[in-house]
């Protein structure tokens, strides 16, 4: 068969100039970052149940008869407080699940009076199940205690230190900070495409933002490790024509990873239903934001910042290229 | 680099065992897997909260409990304090927020005010607690108002933590812990966990304390009721052993100053449980230990005394042994107990009911599809892109991958949450990564003029450089996120190096060691892959 397998269609050789536009790509970058930052304070992070907590009750109906988790859900959903969650449980006097229980988790939006919103919940099931005993009504605290939010916090800044420093023992100081620079670009305009979209922030979401990250660092690795072998091999060459040329090389590698990753991730966020298309669709945008990363700000950084390689006069000697370079 | 060698296969050959004895479990029915022999591996994956249920317990923090206890330590410092320094008391009476030392003789007033300051100076924060002098002969020693207002919420606060620890330690398993109320804590596990097991894990407050025995006065006398002011009774944990031990209160060192419980074996080869101190808590067991030669000590687990050996001499290094009749059993559960911390205040099970599944039957629907037809849109691109022969090479890793991945996460007994299930799909979607590496280089090789054979060592051997670079940044990350990330975070970090591991050995061994088997069989002349 002609054109199969269909890599024989891509390209062997491109020649985008990808410097050329660096620096537009700079300035959309730094104004896309500095917007997402200040989104992330006003409006703000649309804080879920996992973080800021809520009030919860107990539905129950005499037992034999059934309360329909999805009218339920349905209901408390129409009331517009946010995440909502309802789990049938067992009835509080036999332990027999028997589907005539139900607890349901709801946020109190900020400013608002609890016990109103726990009479609207209550008046809003009723409406759409009949009549069902309320109990148990109390405030629930945040799945992410301070201690584990501080942890994390402290687990992933020390992370990005590392391998920082990984990057530079491999490669030199100056691909290290690109490479940081790009995964905290990623970072911070995932968290504008949360805010923006009024995606929920939960724990599910910080699994993302875990994912981005480390999609983000990969990429770039792959793209520096090019870059670090053509300034081996062609001593004379601008740094600006060997960026281009690594970039280049690694194109056809950098697009079909990327195409599978999104078009998996477009297959979860169409066919997965509510449950999974925020986290879909926050790491799909992280993933072409990492790819755009490695090209445009990683790269750059290191024009902008230079290399130590053999001058053009002295091509014969021998360039030195970090601690670990291999021969 | 293309050549079929010996190690290679076998290797692959490993990690294929390996990856079926440990994924296996998880076919069998649970009567199946309690029949396996021993030596075989039986904990299985999990399916998480959101997907299947699980159980659900309510547990109330016995805050009045905890402000008796610690009251009762405010008494017992006041105690101590004054009687080393040679103070006379008359009474110590209790108020709802400290306690009232009466003195013998008020001319001690200056002596005994000190050195109840010096108690505030040494308590852990320096703040929580003051003394003040009422009348010529009182003294009040009592926590702060901060203090008694936020007890409460800072038990149930830590007491989360301590449960975690103790509960997930890995992070993998998706167990819930939240505060309900003021001092409610609700748990849900997910699927088949054993509610009873929880419970004796919860059940237990892990309080460990090494006190004096009291030699100079009878054990029987005080069972008779005449307890001397600064001794206890406690029973004893064996029951081949006394069954009263009489102790002096005061407490030498306690659990918050152990660094790490392990299980170790004595001198008779039997199973023992090891620790050691932080550098205060040796120090002070080593004084301790200096001043008692030849005497007893007790070590007291939540008010039981587990052992009471002689103190043959000085124990300066801050590291011990307990000597118990532990099975293995027992004894790594109580190293988890004691690792974990000890819990501020005993937990009560109000309530232990069954829960169902967090999301709705759609949505788990919804969730099985798509992640089906993700990994369907892996594998099929995949062989459009490369061909049958080198994009079916790939689907093989990702298989063996998928194998390996399961068998890990079996291994440590983690669950898998429906975004969890998505994740998984993306690291397949990402661990083609080192395939497309190593095919493009050999691309590369091959319009760079050079043979096929020449071409695809040459691709071996450049890509492996630039996936080892990649795949260690991002392992270097996720060990440090399992050291110091705790509860969600550890588990991410658990899984993500997981999958880099088990990727970066399927994709790559299996694309060497087949298509050096092609290479040797088919003898092409030309590379598929390429134009």
């Amino acid at each position: 068969m002609r054109g199969w397998p269909l890599i024989k269609l891509l390209p062997q050789k491109t020649n985008f100039h990808f410097v050329k536009y660096a620096r537009y790509a700079a300035i959309v970058s730094v104004i896309l970052c500095v917007a997402s930052i200040v989104a992330c304070f006003v409006p703000g992070l649309n804080m879920g149940i996992d973080f800021r907590g809520g009030a919860s009750l107990e539905v129950s109906k005499p037992a034999g008869q059934v309360v329909n988790l999805e009218e339920v859900r349905g209901a408390v959903s129409g009331l517009d407080l946010g995440d909502v969650g309802v789990q049938g449980i067992a009835r509080r006097d036999n332990n027999i699940d028997d589907g005539s229980t139900a607890i349901v988790r709801f946020q109190v939006p900020d400013g608002r009076d609890q016990t109103v919103v726990v009479n609207q919940v209550e008046a809003a099931i009723t409406q759409a199940t009949g009549e069902v005993t309320y109990s148990g009504v109390s405030v629930v605290g945040s799945k992410v205690s301070g201690e584990l939010f501080q942890s994390g916090l402290l687990a992933l800044g020390s992370a990005i230190v590392l391998m920082f420093l990984y990057i530079w023992f491999r490669f030199e100081p100056q691909f290290g900070f690109g490479a940081v620079a790009g995964l905290l670009h990623d970072v911070v305009l995932t968290f504008g495409l949360i805010v923006v979209f009024k995606l929920e922030f939960s724990l599910t979401m910080v699994a993302a933002i875990l994912t981005v990250i480390g999609y983000s660092m990969n990429d770039t690795v792959v793209v520096f490790d090019r870059l670090r072998e053509n300034l081996r091999k062609y001593k004379t060459m601008p740094l600006r024509d060997v960026i281009d040329l690594s970039l280049n090389e690694t194109l056809s590698r950098t697009i079909i990873t990327g195409v599978t990753a999104v078009m998996v991730l477009a297959a979860l966020a169409v066919f997965g239903g509510e449950a999974l298309f925020g986290f879909s669709i926050a790491l799909m945008f992280g993933i072409i934001i990492g790819t755009y990363s490695s090209i445009y700000v990683g790269a750059p950084i290191i024009l902008l910042w230079g290399v130590k390689r053999g001058g053009a006069a002295d091509d014969a000697k021998p360039i030195k290229l970090g601690m670990a370079s291999r021969p | 680099m293309i050549h079929l060698s010996r190690w290679k296969v076998i290797l692959l050959a490993l990690s294929v065992v390996f990856g079926l004895l440990f994924a296996a479990p998880n076919m069998l029915s649970p009567a199946q897997r309690d029949a396996l022999p021993g030596w075989l591996p039986k904990s299985i994956l999990n399916l998480g909260l959101d997907l299947q249920g699980g159980s659900y317990l309510l547990l109330e923090v016995d805050v009045p409990a905890m402000r008796a206890a610690r009251l009762n330590n405010l008494a017992e410092d006041a105690r101590t304090v004054l009687a080393e320094a040679s103070i006379g008391v008359s009474t110590i009476s209790r108020q709802s927020d400290g306690v009232i030392v009466t003195l013998a003789d008020p001319s001690q007033m200056e002596q005994a005010q000190a050195a109840m300051r010096a108690l505030v100076v040494n308590s852990p924060t320096g703040t929580d607690r003051l003394v003040q002098r009422q009348g010529s002969d009182r003294l009040r020693y009592a926590f702060t108002e901060a203090t008694m207002n936020s007890m409460a919420s800072d038990a149930v606060t830590q007491s989360i933590e301590v449960v975690r620890r103790r509960l997930d330690s890995t992070g993998t398993k998706e167990i819930s812990i939240t505060r309900q109320g003021a001092d409610r804590i609700v748990v849900q596990a997910p699927g088949q966990s054993d509610p009873a097991e929880l419970e004796r894990l919860i059940g237990q407050t892990a309080q460990l304390t090494f006190q004096m025995v009291d030699v100079e006065n009878s054990i029987q006398e005080a069972l008779n009721g005449s307890v001397p002011p600064d001794s206890e009774v406690l029973p004893g944990a064996d029951p081949r052993g006394p069954a009263f031990y009489l102790v002096k209160r005061r407490i030498l060192v306690s659990g918050e100053n152990l660094t790490k419980a392990e299980v170790t074996q004595d001198q008779n080869q039997r199973t023992a449980i090891g620790f050691r101190f932080d550098g205060a808590g040796a120090r002070r067991f080593g004084e301790a230990t200096a001043a008692n030669i030849g005497k007893p000590f007790a070590i007291i687990l939540d008010g039981k005394v587990i052992s009471a050996p002689s103190i043959r001499s000085a124990i300066t290094g801050g590291s011990g042994v307990i000597e118990g009749n532990y099975s293995i059993q027992e004894a790594s559960e109580m190293v988890n107990l004691l690792n974990g911390g000890a819990l501020p205040a005993p937990l009560k099970v109000e309530e232990r009911r069954t829960v169902s599944a967090e999301l709705g039957e759609d949505a788990v629907s919804a969730g099985a599809l798509s992640t089906a037809i993700g990994f369907g849109i892996i594998v099929l691109f995949m062989i459009l892109a490369y061909g049958m022969l080198f994009g079916g090479i790939s689907v093989i890793g990702l298989v063996l991958n998928g194998l390996l991945i399961v068998a890990c996460m079996s291994l440590v007994g983690a669950a898998l949450t429906l975004p969890g299930i998505a994740g998984l799909i993306l690291t397949f979607a990402v661990a083609v990564d080192a395939n497309v590496l190593i095919y493009e280089r050999m691309r590369d090789e091959a319009r760079a003029g050079r043979s096929v054979i020449a071409s695809m060592d040459a691709g071996f051997s450049k890509a492996m450089a630039t996936i080892i670079d990649a795949n260690v940044t991002t392992l270097v990350a996720a060990a440090i996120m399992f050291v110091f990330g705790a509860g969600p975070v550890r588990g991410f970090a658990w899984t993500l190096g997981i999958g880099v591991f088990t990727s970066v050995l399927s994709s790559v061994l299996v694309a060497q060691v087949l298509l050096a088997f092609w290479l040797k069989t088919a003898k092409p002349k030309k590379l598929p892959i390429a134009e």
